[in-house]
Formats: structure tokens, sequence, C-alpha cells
């Protein structure tokens, strides 16, 4: 459940790093820790982010935890269908239920491989 | 965790990878890997059992008892028949609400009260200090498990169960029986708006039948948390969030049900209003959560702070978000308040109870 292509934030989002575009989302870890989500804030098209900063949150049914942003540049993209469908970021956290693209302004610094991730999460279940 | 107290099915709950949370000092499972919004719907449209081991229930008999007990609950126990239970309230001295809670007539003078966990060892003492020593008052929560039945299907997994016919139960109403030699009640009510039924066995019987309603193509377990859900699109309170000792029964909107005609405890004061318990409808996703304060968003008022949300929730079955709130009784007429949440305002409308108006709770089970 932890893509090996992928870097990670240890607040739990994950990064795809590609050359035009960053895509970022939560990790399979979040979701389950959170279950059924049911409401998905995003930040703004166009809206500039640093890595480390708070750009979002999101609610389930129980909880409710914010979204930093795992990189620093400009939001391209968020993924509308979260909006009336929050489920897809529980039910396909690294595909379908992405959270938004950022165009890189800096290199980020001190993600984490999925390697070091994992270590992370197992550090952190109970 | 300090000594949480643990249910017969904590082992059933761990095996089958339910998430466990302290809850009233249990160890108690919140949902199962189906999650809360599967288990929610499983019960609008099926059937699902829960552990509600929790509670604690009191038994109350000899001459008299109907009398003792009336002067310290706000029921009106000379309407319940043997066979019939009602709920209602302990108030305190100041008409505050101690607990919430339901009274089974099990015979003439005979009564089985069915408590809140967290207020069991507070209810008793309450209770035992205000009636004649002369009566049988028995703590019977240890040796009591209750598992509950709910949604459209309940009917037929406990039938099929129990190996008895159970549509002759009006709402409101039970049976004791026994189910292999061991003394059951069966009472139709619950904690859901669905039809369903909450059966009371003793303690070491309690995981075989969870077991046997568990087998039923029909069931699947659900946890505290679809719990939670399934209530407050009723507009069910919870005691400690939409009910306390703060609160009169009529500040809670059951103002109407307090009709004994016995002289009981804090007997005017339960009727005091100074804040009313408003259901808000709040069109989006995002949710108001205890704690969050409510503003006036009408009127001469408007931008007042006037209450406090007391329980707030995405509603699985509307698909957007419902609240419970505190609302000062002469700002509680408004149609439109705003919710001051943590991330953001929320604009919510005041509706009638129930925000969920299809529940099968009452429906007619046989033909008159």
């Amino acid at each position: 459940m932890i893509p090996k292509h992928l870097h990670y934030a240890e607040t739990h989002e994950w990064a795809d790093i590609e050359e035009d575009a960053v895509t970022v989302g939560i990790t399979h870890f979040a979701q389950e820790q959170l279950g059924d989500l049911t409401f998905i804030d995003l930040p703004a098209v166009g809206k500039d982010v640093r890595q480390g900063e708070e750009v979002g949150s999101v609610e389930s049914v129980k909880a409710a935890s914010e979204i930093y942003s795992p990189v620093t540049g400009t939001v391209l993209e968020v993924n509308t269908a979260l909006e009336e469908s929050p489920q897809l970021a529980n039910e396909d956290p690294y595909v379908k239920g992405w959270f938004f693209k950022v165009k890189l302004s800096e290199e980020p610094t001190g993600l984490l491989d999925s390697e070091a991730y994992a270590a992370l999460v197992v550090s952190q279940a109970h | 965790m300090e000594n949480l107290k643990t249910t017969p099915l904590r082992d059933w709950h761990m095996a089958h990878g339910a998430k466990m949370v302290p809850f009233a000092g249990w160890d108690m499972p919140v949902q199962y890997p189906t999650g809360i919004m599967a288990e929610h719907k499983q019960t609008r449209e099926n059937a699902a059992i829960f552990d509600i081991c929790h509670m604690g229930e009191f038994l109350l008999s000899g001459p008299g008892a109907k009398d003792a007990l009336a002067a310290v609950v706000t029921h009106n126990l000379e309407t319940l028949a043997p066979g019939r239970c009602r709920y209602g309230f302990l108030p305190n001295e100041r008409g505050g609400v101690i607990d919430d809670l339901i009274v089974y007539c099990l015979a003439q003078d005979s009564f089985l009260l069915v408590v809140n966990g967290a207020r069991e060892d507070i209810d008793f003492t309450w209770i035992k200090g205000r009636i004649p020593a002369s009566l049988h008052f028995e703590n019977v929560s240890a040796a009591t498990g209750k598992i509950d039945v709910q949604g459209p299907k309940s009917l037929e997994a406990v039938q099929a169960v129990l190996g008895r016919s159970c549509d002759h139960l009006k709402y409101f109403s039970f049976e004791q029986t026994t189910f292999q030699g061991a003394p059951l009640i069966v009472s139709r009510t619950g904690y859901t708006g669905e039809l369903g039924f909450e059966l009371y066995l003793p303690w070491d019987r309690v995981q075989g039948v969870w077991e046997m309603l568990a087998a039923h193509p029909a069931v699947a377990p659900a946890g505290l948390g679809a719990r939670d859900t399934l209530r407050l699109e009723m507009g069910y309170p919870l005691y400690g969030q939409d009910l306390d000792e703060e609160h009169t029964p009529a500040e809670a909107g059951y103002g109407a049900m307090l009709t004994s005609p016995a002289s009981h405890t804090a007997k005017d004061q339960v009727l005091t209003v100074r804040e009313r318990l408003v259901a808000l409808h709040i069109p989006g996703r995002r949710s108001a959560r205890h704690y969050d304060r409510v503003f006036s968003a009408t009127g001469q008022g408007v931008g007042q702070d006037v209450g406090l949300i007391t329980s707030g929730s995405f509603s699985p079955t509307l698909g957007h978000s419902i609240a419970l709130a505190y609302v000062r009784a002469d700002a509680a007429e408004a149609e439109d308040f705003v919710v001051r949440a943590a991330k953001a305002e929320l604009a919510a409308k005041r509706v009638d109870l129930p925000f969920f108006q299809g529940g099968s709770a009452r429906m007619k089970l046989q033909q008159a």
C-alpha cells in the first residue's frame, strides 16, 4: 500500500514528482486512520503554496485533519471529483483519489522515499 | 488506556478487525473494516447488530415500587402497563438531566431501568437515596448483556435466530421469555429510527446469540460510529452532548411528554426553558462539531453569539451536514444561523426533527 515511485511527507501526503507537474494526495495509511471521508477542502487553482504549508483539510465522520503541501509551487489543477465523492480518496488514494497538481517553483527537500515512509507508518501504527 | 471495562464481545470485535475506542469507560468498537458509512447504510437498508453491553440495568421491585419510582423520574408510570416501556429522564433538583433512561414495566410494582453506562453509578446512588429501603433495588449491569438488532430486516433475523415470532410486538413494547434455558427480554426499541429489537440477556450468553445473529445473511455488525450518525439523523439526544445536568428535558424538546401525574423531583423546574435544542440543516458536506459556537444570522441580533453545537456530523443518508445546538430561547425561533466551525463559517437553517423521515421504527408488523 506504499507505492515505490512516490515521495512522502511526514504528515502523510504523497507526491508524484514528474517533469511538468507534481500530483499530490494523502496516503493509504492516512485515509485508513481518518475513516470514511465526508469532506475535502482543496486549495484554489492558481494559489502559490509552500512546502509544509497548510493548504486544505479533510473531514471524516469522526475526525478532521489538515492537508499540508509536500512541495512548493503553484496549484495547476484540483480533483473536483472529490467535492461530491470524497470517498474516492478512501477507495483509491493513489490514483482516482488525488488531491491537486502543482507546478514546482523549488525543488522539494526532505521528502521520504517509500522505505522511509513505511518505517514511519510502522512507528505510528498501533 | 487505564482499566477500560470490556464486554463479552471484545475478542470477537478484535478478531473481526474492529477499531476499538474508549467510550464511557469501556473498550468499544467504533467501526469494523467496512466503515461507518457502510454500517450506517446496512442499518437503514438491511440489519445491523450493535454491542451495547456497556449500558446499565437496574431492577426495582416491591410493594410501592411504582410510586417510589414515579417520585424520581419524569416517566408517566400510571399509563405504563406490564409489557410496555417508556423513554424519559432522571432529573436533578434544578430540573437538569442526570440521565435519560428507558423504564420497562415488568409487572405491577416491578421495573427494569436501562441507563447510560457512563452514568450508571451516579444514577444508582441518586435513586437509592430517594426510595424506601424496603424496596428491592439492584444494579444488575454486570450480569446483563445487551445486543441491539436494528434495520428493516431485523425482524426476520431475530425471528430466525430465536425461533419465535416477534411480529406481535408494538413499538416500545417487549416480552420476557427464555432462550436456550436462559432469561431473555426482547424489546421493540432502538436508537436508530429503524425497525429494531433490543435483546437483554445474561452476560455469558451474549457471545452465542451474537454469533448466531452475525451468521444471518441480512445482518452485519456495526459500531458506535454508525450508531451515532443513525441516532443523529433521527435527532435522538446523546447524554453528555445534547443532554446534561445544566439543561432541562423541556429545553431538550421533550416538554410535551412530561405528563407524569406524580409529584417527582423538580416537577416544575423540568419545564424551565432558557435555551432550546434546535435542529440545524447545514447544506454542505463540512461538519459542525461539538463546542462550535452558533450565531444569529437574521433580525436585530444578527451576529450575536446565541448558542453551542452539541452534536454535528455529515449525514450519510441525506448527503449533507446536520447538527443539534442549544440556542438561547429568545433567538431559537429564527430560521437562519451561522455556525463558526474550525475552518469555516457554515450557514445553517433550523428544521424540524427528525432530519431523516424515512425510518422503519414504527412500521406496522401485523394487520390489526
